[in-house]
């Protein structure tokens, strides 16, 4: 028993549980953007297991091919591959077996469901990791797109199809991504450049970066505003949602004329609080 | 002096019940004192928000005087609209001509005491006005007596604005320490007055 607890401390880490969590949420919002009031807890609970399996598997098979780039930066050479604690056979073997796992399940609960999540997979580990992540910063268009897959999943998961709200509410994930990902990159600089990882701020400077993340994040919450006004949310919640936005955008603008660190830095926290916030409202609109 | 867990937990809690209120409104309002109510609790949400990510640090940004404006403004204006109906028109123009003022004094460089006089002004009748109106709605009758403790926020929410303001400019009336140690407290207990007053509207 203390052998299986151990090796689960040392695998969960490979999950990386507050990325995986925040786009599970995405997933189950968009599942009960589709299915409010009527939802049954079975499906609810199948949904969040295969996603939960896909989108984990997904990070591990990224963290087993990119353990040489964890290796060399500051930020992530503790990881349990980077640092040996986790042989690379182990984690590709772990990554593979909860991956099938999870498009499998995924499959059986519907063909259609099952097919997104396997691609939002492929996206993200074939395109974005194996792909382009070493050759171009445009790699983060892909990852994105991996990273609405799970909401759309949800949604059609929901509908029985892929509709105008689900494509809507990817995009919003798509464009929110930026937001995420490029002031982090701002952030660790230097650790990318010891990678030779190619990012925005390297290839266009930090300034275009900055202004990148800014319109983004304005796409972005335009997205979900207009995705919940759509799904009917009630008002109350459309007005939180816009208050949650008008933040986002205030320090999106922040840091564009007021560029710090620390602005930066509450800007890549807040917009992860924003994305949580905005699944929570769009999950309990309807309860 | 740094953040601890429970004033995060704090005003977590505070965000929740300022988020709360914007999505519950007020019943029956028309769209202005609604907007204005909305920004208003927008406003203590969102400053919870980044107390909770960027620290107390943040409220050493020169944007907080402006944005500690936008609170008592849009919530006394929310108040005028809904109550004095013969007075909504001046108080609208005042408020926007306050806020722009405001915003102009605090982003031009002035050497003159202009800035601080246009801040008392505009601070003093939109938080008196936060502060003595629903008292006397109360005392006429008009409003539930739990309205009341709208006042009562108004009362802790000028206590708040007033220790921070002359923190920053250098006359504390407390200690930077203690002012910070019972703003969380300070801005929960505000919101929460707030929302119960409304509620019995």
């Amino acid at each position: 028993m203390k052998t299986i607890i151990a090796k689960l401390r040392l695998y969960w880490p490979l999950t990386k549980s507050l990325q995986t969590g925040l786009l599970l949420s995405t997933g189950l919002a968009g599942y009960m953007s589709a299915r409010c009031p009527v939802m049954h807890w079975y499906d609810f609970l199948g949904l969040g297991f295969s996603l939960f399996l896909a989108i984990a598997g997904s990070t591990i098979l990224n963290m087993w091919y990119d353990r040489d780039i964890d290796a060399v930066m500051n930020r992530t050479h503790h990881r349990p591959l980077a640092d040996g604690r986790v042989t690379p056979a182990e984690a590709l073997r772990l990554g593979l077996v909860i991956s099938v796992l999870g498009v499998g399940l995924a499959v059986a609960m519907s063909p259609l469901y099952g097919l997104i999540v396997f691609a939002g997979l492929f996206f993200d580990v074939v395109v974005y990791t194996l792909w382009l992540k070493r050759r171009t910063c445009w790699s983060i268009v892909w990852g994105g797109i991996s990273g609405g897959m799970p909401i759309l999943a949800g949604r059609a998961f929901g509908t029985g199809h892929i509709d105008g709200i689900g494509i809507l509410l990817a995009l919003a994930v798509l464009f929110w991504i930026p937001t995420h990902i490029l002031t982090f990159a701002m952030r660790y600089f230097d650790d990318y450049q010891a990678a030779k990882i190619p990012i925005f701020p390297s290839a266009y400077g930090f300034q275009v970066t900055r202004l990148t993340i800014a319109v983004s994040s304005v796409v972005a919450a335009l997205s979900i505003s207009a995705a919940g006004i759509l799904i009917g949310m009630q008002w109350g919640f459309v007005r939180l949602l816009a208050v949650l936005s008008a933040g986002l955008f205030l320090l999106a603008v922040a840091s564009v004329f007021r560029p710090t660190e620390r602005v930066n830095f509450g800007l890549f926290k807040y917009a992860s609080m924003y994305m949580l916030g905005a699944m929570l409202l769009i999950t309990l609109s309807d309860l | 002096m740094k953040i601890t867990i429970v004033d995060r937990l704090v005003l977590l809690v505070m965000c929740h019940v300022a988020g709360y209120q914007i999505i519950t409104g007020v019943e029956g309002l028309a769209t202005l004192p609604m907007i204005a109510y909305t920004v208003g609790f927008g406003v203590l949400l969102l400053a919870g928000l980044l107390l909770i990510i960027l620290g107390f640090d943040a409220l050493d940004s020169p944007v907080v005087v402006i944005l500690s404006t936008v609170i008592p403004l849009s919530l006394s204006l929310g108040l005028v609209w809904e109550h004095l109906a013969a007075y909504r028109t001046l108080y609208l123009v005042f408020a926007i001509l306050g806020f722009l003022v405001i915003v102009i004094t605090r982003s031009v460089p002035m050497k003159n005491k202009l800035p601080v006089l246009v801040l008392a002004v505009v601070h003093g009748i939109a938080g008196m006005t936060i502060f003595l109106l629903p008292f006397l709605l109360v005392l006429t009758g008009r409003t539930a007596p739990a309205y009341a403790l709208v006042g009562l926020g108004g009362a802790l929410i000028g206590l708040g604005g007033l220790l921070l303001s002359f923190l920053k400019a250098g006359k504390p009336i407390l200690s930077r320490k203690t002012i910070l140690k019972i703003l969380p407290g300070l801005l929960l207990l505000t919101t929460a007055a707030f929302v119960l007053g409304f509620s019995a509207a």
